[in-house]
């Protein structure tokens, strides 16, 4: 069904730590894995999953190690991964960093959670905030503490001790929306869409069932929800309003690059605009904040080629740095109000001896941070925490949008 | 000799160290010698000589120690079965610890020591912790449950254990069910026929409630056992949809893509003019495009089945194209796959986006993705018919751009796009013809070779430039060859004057210098032709060419239905069956996905109306296989009669069917006529027939893939198979029918002829034929004679054979022609026949005599010798 063994690699496919799940996978065709993934990257043909014989390997790669699963089953491949990921977030907790070195010092822990994390290739408890109360990076002795399983591990309510308790009952609520935008050189809007979740942070008493009203007549109940959730918020209703139905792009740019043959120079120049679309905001319609947003933390990040020299920058604001390694401009300004154009003026110096190798031609991102604003105008219309005790809770909502995949192509 | 065969090989005496530690007295000493042979284990270091002193370790109370231990057992029992067994007494010990967490540590690792001698001692424990008061001991309990029937199958089912796992699935702990679930679909994967999850209602139920409330990796296991369910009937269909829908708001892709798959699969049930079908269509779109912002493996698998749910129903994505663009982070792997996906939902009405988008691809920089992308051109020419002249102009735009590699692949789809509309852009020849030199890759030079030859009258120089390819005829690939071949034959038969010294030249070179023997026959063959009747050589090599259809890549639709059946597994990564990549699954069943129902047929199919009277019966019977009107003549198949009316258009609002029934290839057909007497369209037709004596039911959906419009006939051929449920019916081969389409559902009976049901393997074994005929009792016996038959004795074996009724033997007493015969029907039941045909005498008699191989006492003997009488 899953996964028959999980191994640790590094670099150079030298397995660090490795468990046996179902022993019906020989452990030592893990050989064959990094050969096979050579001989894929030499043809430019990388796959996620790659077999040799009857046996399939399914892949991730994470700073410095590889995770792999084996199998010779028709496994749930998509479970795997998510698996895998989980690996990595939970050895991400225990470790601060999961890379080579973290690994072979915390090797008895990491096998303790291996063991827990998945029987006989059945995923088992993942969560990292439980699993800390009973694998501890120091051995406990059994006659001091700790002589149960934590009720929460099968537990009906699984992501919450019972018996917590805050002196103020708080929720804070971030209704977080991430824009993709993909723009064309011509500067038509391919593709953009909302990912939207909403993060909670609930400091609540006990075992409370928190019923959280939003517009669009959206519920979602929860019940004593661990303290950070993301809820993908998917209802149709919702998607209907913020899905490709044509956000439009927060900031827009445009750029002209001017090439002069003979000095090769080349000049950049860019205006940036936040644009109206702020000006639909529900928030503006109720009057309950400020005409026009602020967008925060704006970063605008321009390729250029890999053997510019001696850059030059003009900004009417912010400031513009080159970072050679990355082959890249960046443009910050920490404050960008709706409605502004900014410009920049970027000079650089070329080669005199063209550069025949074909370069990709990477787009230009942006990331970007918009408090108080949501673009599909979802609202947090009502939260109410039920529980025994009837206290009463404060919720505090913020809303933000931010940059997502916000790529602009750009021209050869 | 002997000491030496016992000392270990120990070169920096570190065993022997780590051996003095694990013996200290000091807890903590010892804790750090486990540590670090634990820690040598881990770096390949084989550390098995110091089995017995780690297994001294064992009986601590320190719960870290007490793991290190079972660490190092479940490495090194394998090698060491028989100190594995020293091991076993704390085994016990520890699942009647207090503590719960050892309990539960105990039974895991148990079940890891994959030794078939201590099996036995961990029953009792396993038993125990089954019914432990802690869910935590009991969820790890059943998962061991499994691990054991993986070592010893037997054991488990001796013992009782599957039946406790099963009753775990009513466990009043959501996880302890969802592994229970787990375990017991492992089991039955291992064991196809076992029937072990008995699906019911009840624990559909059960499981819908326990989806809700556990964990991430629990609702998995839920949703993938729910989708081996096959429900009633539609509502019942439905109302499993509904309680699962919320699935697909999961954060976790893999709950997504198992609850898009009992969806999928469920949603076949549904009538398709149900409002909650529509709605089910609606909500499977959003989250499959959410896959798209997951991790980048995941976004692999997602994409690989969003291919496959694109095929299988194209309405779902068919506004989301624009999701699919490729980014420029994207990896390779997702990319090939995006584009792929974005082909197959261009349609006339996006199509200038996608070849915008195609276009800006194949002029990036990685060459896979580039070609890939230039394929993707000349696919959408040939899938939207409308778009195909902007398809062509953008690959010519291309070529011009004198990328090598560019124009090799717009080369090999411009071929394709005239093999789809012939004589419509020859024009570009001129362009394509001026990268002659440019194409060094096979492919491209075939498929260059192959457009000269194809429109060898418009290129005046055509002569000219296959000769030029022939010069280094030799050093190229076989199916530049081959192509080349064909291409200079085309050319001399079109232009024969001046080609002749060409096809010879080339015609030698195939024949006789060449050591493939593809290539030498080809050449031979054209060589014959052209030398014998150079008529029926243009015939031939010139002959219209079928067109290319529109998409040759589309998944084969059996194999459709079994990979959406596996949604989210390695076979729907790969687009394989299991079958063809999982050792030992060979013999297990293919998933298919349930039949709609047709509307309110589902629910009792056996209340069809009985008044149906007059409903014309069907000849066929024996008589008729004798072919009578039709004179001498062999008959190649079974018997077909002519098409009768089987449902008056007054009846039916103006629908009139006629058919009849063939049994051709081994596989019974209903031929059907529909014919639209109406005044209005009739559209979404569906059939399905009540239950009856052989279990004939349709073996898919019937086909009438246009709209029927008024006064037209559309011919219909119905596949039917035999795995319908059985009923006996009066008289035995009456078949009632329901036909449903937009405006009512309609009613009839029939009757086949059960010669229908005759199977071609029906000879029966020679040796043994007396003696079973001499078996048969008396009261199995029938004769009848039959009348006006002027055939002599092999004519009517012939003819019999035809509708596969076999003659064993044939003897020949006092002047009259003895045929012995056999028929086996396709429920196993076999009839043995004797006839005596009396020369001059147009009297047949006949005995009949039937033996029931299978035991089947369903039908008795007056059925079948009803069938003889006719």
């Amino acid at each position: 069904m899953s996964a028959s063994a999980v191994f640790v690699l590094d670099l150079k496919g030298k397995v660090l730590i490795c468990r046996n799940y179902k022993g019906d996978v020989d452990m030592s065709e893990i050989d064959h894995f990094f050969t096979l993934l050579m001989q894929q990257e030499e043809e430019g043909l990388v796959c996620p999953v790659m077999s040799h014989g009857n046996v399939h390997f399914l892949w991730i790669k994470h700073s410095n190690l590889y995770l792999v699963a084996t199998t010779n089953k028709n496994s749930n491949a998509s479970l795997v991964y998510a698996f895998l990921y989980k690996l990595v977030e939970v050895f991400t907790e225990y470790f601060k960093e999961l890379e080579e070195e973290s690994i072979q010092d915390n090797f008895v822990v990491v096998y303790e959670l291996l063991d827990e994390l998945m029987d006989f290739g059945f995923p088992q408890t993942t969560d990292s905030k439980i699993l800390q109360e009973y694998i501890t990076q120091k051995g406990n002795k059994l006659e001091v503490a700790k002589t149960k399983v934590p009720t929460t591990v099968t537990n009906a309510v699984s992501w919450r001790s019972e018996g917590i308790k805050y002196k103020k009952n708080e929720v804070f609520i971030d209704v977080i929306e991430s824009i993709n935008v993909l723009v064309n050189a011509n500067g038509s809007v391919m593709s953009s869409d909302i990912v939207g979740s909403i993060k909670l942070k609930t400091m609540l008493s006990g075992m409370p069932e928190l019923r959280l009203g939003l517009n669009d007549r959206m519920l979602f109940a929860l019940t004593g929800r661990k303290n950070q959730t993301i809820l993908h918020c998917l209802s149709d209703e919702l998607m209907k309003r913020i899905s490709p139905t044509n956000v439009k792009p927060l900031i827009w740019i445009e750029s002209v690059i001017e090439k002069f043959s003979h000095s090769r120079v080349e000049i950049m120049y860019m205006k940036t605009d936040l644009i109206q679309s702020l000006s639909f905001s529900l928030f503006q319609a109720k009057g309950q904040f400020k005409k026009q947003s602020v967008a925060n933390n704006v970063e605008i990040r321009v390729p250029v080629p890999s053997d510019a020299d001696s850059p030059k920058f003009k900004t009417s604001t912010g400031h513009a740095k080159y970072v050679p390694e990355k082959n890249l401009v960046v443009w910050s300004i920490k404050s960008f109000p709706g409605g502004k154009e900014f410009l920049m003026r970027a000079h650089f110096g070329l080669p005199s001896v063209e550069n025949h190798e074909l370069e990709g031609r990477p787009p230009i991102t942006v990331k970007f941070e918009i408090p108080y604003f949501t673009v599909s105008g979802i609202q947090v219309r009502y939260m109410k925490i039920i529980e025994k005790s009837g206290y009463q809770a404060l919720p505090w909502v913020r809303y933000i949008t931010q940059s997502g995949d916000y790529q602009l192509r750009t021209n050869s | 000799l002997k000491v030496i065969n016992c000392c270990v090989w120990d070169p920096s005496g570190e065993i022997f160290e780590l051996k003095a530690e694990l013996n200290s007295d000091k807890k903590e000493k010892k804790k750090e010698a486990v540590k670090k042979v634990i820690a040598s284990m881990t770096v390949g270091k084989d550390v098995s000589a110091l089995f017995p002193d780690v297994v001294n370790c064992m009986q601590t109370d320190n719960l870290e120690l007490k793991k290190l231990v079972y660490l190092y057992l479940m490495n090194y029992a394998k090698s060491q079965p028989d100190m594995a067994i020293m091991a076993v007494n704390t085994f016990v010990k520890d699942c009647e610890d207090p503590n719960p967490l050892i309990r539960a540590l105990a039974v895991r690792t148990m079940g890891c020591i994959r030794v078939d001698k201590i099996t036995e001692y961990l029953c009792e424990p396993l038993r125990k912790c089954l019914k432990d008061e802690d869910p935590y001991v009991r969820k790890t309990a059943a998962v061991c449950v499994a691990k054991l029937h993986d070592i010893n199958a037997q054991l488990v089912e001796d013992q009782g254990f599957l039946d406790t796992l099963k009753d775990l699935i009513s466990d009043s702990n959501p996880m302890v069910v969802a592994n229970a679930v787990a375990a017991l679909s492992e089991i039955a994967e291992s064991h196809p026929n076992s029937n072990l999850l008995d699906l019911n209602p009840q624990t559909i139920n059960k499981l819908l409630t326990a989806l809700n409330e556990c964990t991430e990796w629990g609702q998995i296991f839920i949703l993938d056992c729910l989708a081996n369910y096959m429900p009633c009937d539609d509502r019942e269909s439905q109302s499993i949809c509904e309680r699962v829908t919320p699935r697909l708001s999961h954060a976790n892709s893999a709950v997504v893509l198992s609850a898009v798959k009992v969806l999928m699969k469920f949603m076949e049930m549904l009538p398709k003019d149900l409002d909650y079908y529509g709605t089910l269509l609606k909500k499977l779109a959003p989250p499959l495009v959410t896959l798209l912002s997951a991790e980048a493996e995941l976004q692999y698998v997602a994409l690989r089945n969003i291919n496959l749910i694109v095929q299988k129903r194209p309405e779902i994505l068919k506004h989301e194209m624009k999701v699919f663009f490729v980014k420029y982070n994207d990896p390779i792997y997702v990319k090939l796959e995006k584009l792929d996906i974005m082909i197959r939902l261009a349609s006339q009405a996006n199509i200038a986006q996608v070849l915008a988008e195609l276009k800006e691809y194949a002029t990036e920089v990685d060459v896979d993705f580039v070609r890939k992308a230039v394929r993707a051109i000349g696919r959408c020419a040939i899938k939207v018919e409308q778009s195909a002249e902007r398809c062509v102009s953008t690959l010519l735009d291309l070529i011009q751009t004198k990328v090598n590699y560019v124009v090799q692949e717009a080369i090999v789809v411009i071929k394709d796009i005239f093999r789809k509309y012939p004589n419509k852009y020859e024009s570009v020849i001129a362009t394509l013809c001026e990268n002659l030199d440019s194409l060094d890759e096979p492919e491209a030079r075939a498929a260059m070779i192959w457009i000269v030859g194809e429109y060898a009258e418009r290129i005046d120089n055509a002569d000219e430039l296959l000769e030029s390819f022939l010069e280094g005829f030799h050093d190229e690939s076989a199916q530049v060859q081959l192509q080349l071949l064909t291409a200079i034959v085309k050319l001399f038969l079109k232009k024969p004057t001046e080609t002749q010294e060409l096809v010879q030249q080339v015609l030698s070179l195939a024949t006789q210098d060449s050591d493939n023997p593809d290539l030498r026959d080809r050449g031979y063959i054209y060589w014959r032709l052209l030398s014998t009747d150079p008529v029926a050589a243009k015939e031939v090599v010139l002959a219209e060419k079928p067109l290319i259809s529109e998409e040759t890549d589309l998944i084969e639709p059996t194999l459709l239905e079994e990979l959406i059946c596996h949604i989210g597994t390695l076979a729907s990564v790969y687009h394989k069956p299991p079958s063809a990549f999982v050792e030992g699954s060979r013999g297990v069943q293919h998933k298919r996905l349930p039949a709609r129902m047709g509307a309110g047929l589902g629910v009792a199919p056996a209340a069809m109306p009985a008044s149906l009277g007059g409903a014309p019966a069907v000849g066929g019977g024996l008589g008729d296989l004798f072919d009578l009107g039709g004179g001498v003549g062999m008959p190649t198949g079974s018997y077909v009669a002519p098409k009768t009316v089987w449902l008056l258009a007054i009846k039916a609002k103006g629908l009139e069917i006629s058919g009849t029934f063939a049994r051709r290839g081994g596989i019974i057909q209903m031929d059907l006529s529909l014919t639209n007497k109406a005044m209005s369209v009739m559209t979404d037709f569906a059939v399905q027939f009540n239950r009856n004596s052989f279990g004939l039911a349709p073996a898919g959906p019937m086909q009438v893939l246009t709209p029927l419009s008024p006064n037209q006939t559309i011919d219909v051929s119905l596949p039917l198979s035999m795995s319908g449920p059985v009923m006996k019916m009066e008289p035995l081969n009456n078949l009632q029918v329901a036909v449903k389409n937009n405006i009512d559902v309609f009613y009839f009976s029939c009757q086949y002829p059960l010669s229908l049901l005759f199977v071609e393997d029906g000879r029966f074994y020679r040796q043994v034929f007396l003696a079973t005929w001499k078996d048969i009792p008396n009261d199995s016996e029938a004769q009848f004679q039959i009348k006006d038959i002027h055939l002599n004795s092999d004519v009517a074996s012939n003819k019999l054979q035809g509708s596969n009724i076999f003659t064993i033997a044939k003897r020949t007493v006092e002047g009259q022609d003895m045929l012995y015969q056999s028929i086996k029907l396709t429920n196993g039941i076999w009839v043995l026949a004797e006839m005596r045909i009396q020369t001059g005498n147009p009297n047949y008699t006949k005995t009949n005599g039937f033996r029931d191989c299978m035991q089947k006492q369903m039908y008795d003997s007056t059925s079948v010798v009803r069938f003889s009488s006719k």
